[in-house]
């Protein structure tokens, strides 16, 4: 494990920090299981494309560079799609036109950009995994969310047992946007109030005042 | 054959919107809906973009792609035929509209990766769709997304005068206005038979 793994996991989390690659996330986050998949077919995308990028980073001038990550990419895209179709048909009914947007999810190319262009292959690798496992679990925690008040399932297990009503809005285009909001916020709070704990532990007892002064 | 055309109008540009229904051009429609003047003319670019780019990707499609046998270079030939068609307006519109390239300018690098672009292109490929439909097609797209854009950036305008609970301040209040005028949009479902 390394710092280059890790920090897509939290600190540097795509989704809930960043808030990139957002189409997808909204889109195919109708159960946990999409979320999954969604995920580990971007991970491989980006794990190869930051692996390749970063090994042709002398050789591929700089006036050129966004056009040969595009072509890279793409060409990653049309391996992953066509692996999907063969192997896991279903899924990839599922995620659909989503697949083939992989090319212009931000994640990769920014990735691309901001690390793979300027670091060898093996950081590169830890990058672009430690960024998809982000991703992915990202991914799954709000399918998970969508699936459990939009269907009362996890994962296809009932949660919730029969009798529940599912609230169907979850699992229509609102609730993806309003449940990523409701996310993202509780992520915030949770940043917030640690923080004001921490100020709280550090300040000296005799300068309360600023305490209440929240940001 | 013109009512035909004005369903395809309607229905990409309000049912289907490309960014409250479709979830494509998420990142723009987040990122670029501060300000509503910004909003509308990154609106106005993407949709010359979109327009031109779906003609010619469906050109490609019919006439290199299908009789060589060549699906599987799809991919690759659309998002190279965006980013070149990005590059083609920005420098056309340089020539002929100094003013319309200035207020334009900085966000047309940025429609290569607005997925909205590769999505249209994608889905008038799936749906069969002739040249005409196509461009009818890029066109209601086009302005769906112009209509969601600055219809945020109206509200967002608004928004940073409200009071909003500290954890909610900037994406989670964005991110749920947008639910809420998407659930507004859901309104126009059942407007035309799919």
């Amino acid at each position: 494990m390394n710092k280059e793994f890790i920090k897509g996991l939290w600190k540097e989390n795509p989704t809930f920090v960043m808030l990139i690659g957002m189409c997808p996330t909204l889109a195919v986050t109708t159960a946990a299981i999409n979320g999954v998949a969604m995920g580990l077919a971007t991970t491989a995308v980006l794990v190869f494309a930051n692996v390749i990028i970063s090994s042709l980073r002398r050789v591929i001038p700089k006036a050129v560079r966004i056009p040969s990550y595009i072509v890279v990419i793409a060409s990653l895209v049309t391996i992953t799609d066509m692996v999907m179709a063969a192997f896991f048909p279903d899924i990839h009914k599922v995620l659909g036109l989503f697949i083939p947007l992989i090319i212009v999810n931000c994640l990769i190319m920014g990735r691309a950009e901001a690390f793979a262009s300027k670091n060898e292959p093996k950081s590169a690798f830890w990058d672009g995994l430690g960024m998809g496992i982000g991703f992915t679990w990202a991914l799954t925690l709000i399918g998970a969310v969508r699936e459990l008040f939009g269907a009362g399932t996890v994962f296809g297990q009932s949660v919730f047992g029969s009798s529940y009503q599912p609230v169907i809005l979850a699992l229509l285009p609102p609730g993806a946007f309003i449940t990523m909001g409701l996310i993202v916020a509780i992520f915030k709070a949770v940043e917030l109030s640690y923080k004001r704990r921490l100020h709280h532990a550090s300040r000296p007892v005799s300068d309360p005042g600023k305490l209440s002064v929240g940001q | 054959m013109l009512q035909g055309l004005f369903l395809i109008l309607v229905s990409s540009a309000l049912v289907n919107n490309f960014v409250l229904s479709r979830f494509l051009g998420i990142c723009p429609f987040l990122g670029v809906s501060q300000k509503v003047e910004t909003a509308v003319s990154m609106g106005w670019a993407t949709t010359l973009v979109m327009t031109v780019s779906a003609v010619v990707t469906w050109t490609l499609e019919r006439y290199f792609l299908l009789p060589l046998g060549l699906e599987f270079l799809r991919y690759v030939v659309y998002i190279l035929v965006i980013a070149s068609m990005v590059q083609t307006v920005e420098t056309v519109l340089a020539k002929t509209s100094p003013a319309l390239h200035r207020s334009l300018g900085i966000f047309l690098p940025l429609i290569t990766t607005n997925c909205a672009v590769l999505g249209l292109a994608l889905l008038v490929s799936l749906k069969g769709y002739n040249i005409v439909e196509a461009a009818v097609f890029a066109v209601g797209a086009g302005l769906g997304f112009t209509l969601a854009l600055s219809l945020l950036a109206g509200i967002r305008e608004r928004l940073e005068w409200a009071d909003i609970p500290a954890a909610f301040k900037g994406a989670p209040i964005v991110l749920i206005t947008a639910g809420l005028l998407s659930m507004a949009f859901l309104g126009f479902t059942g407007l035309v038979a799919q």
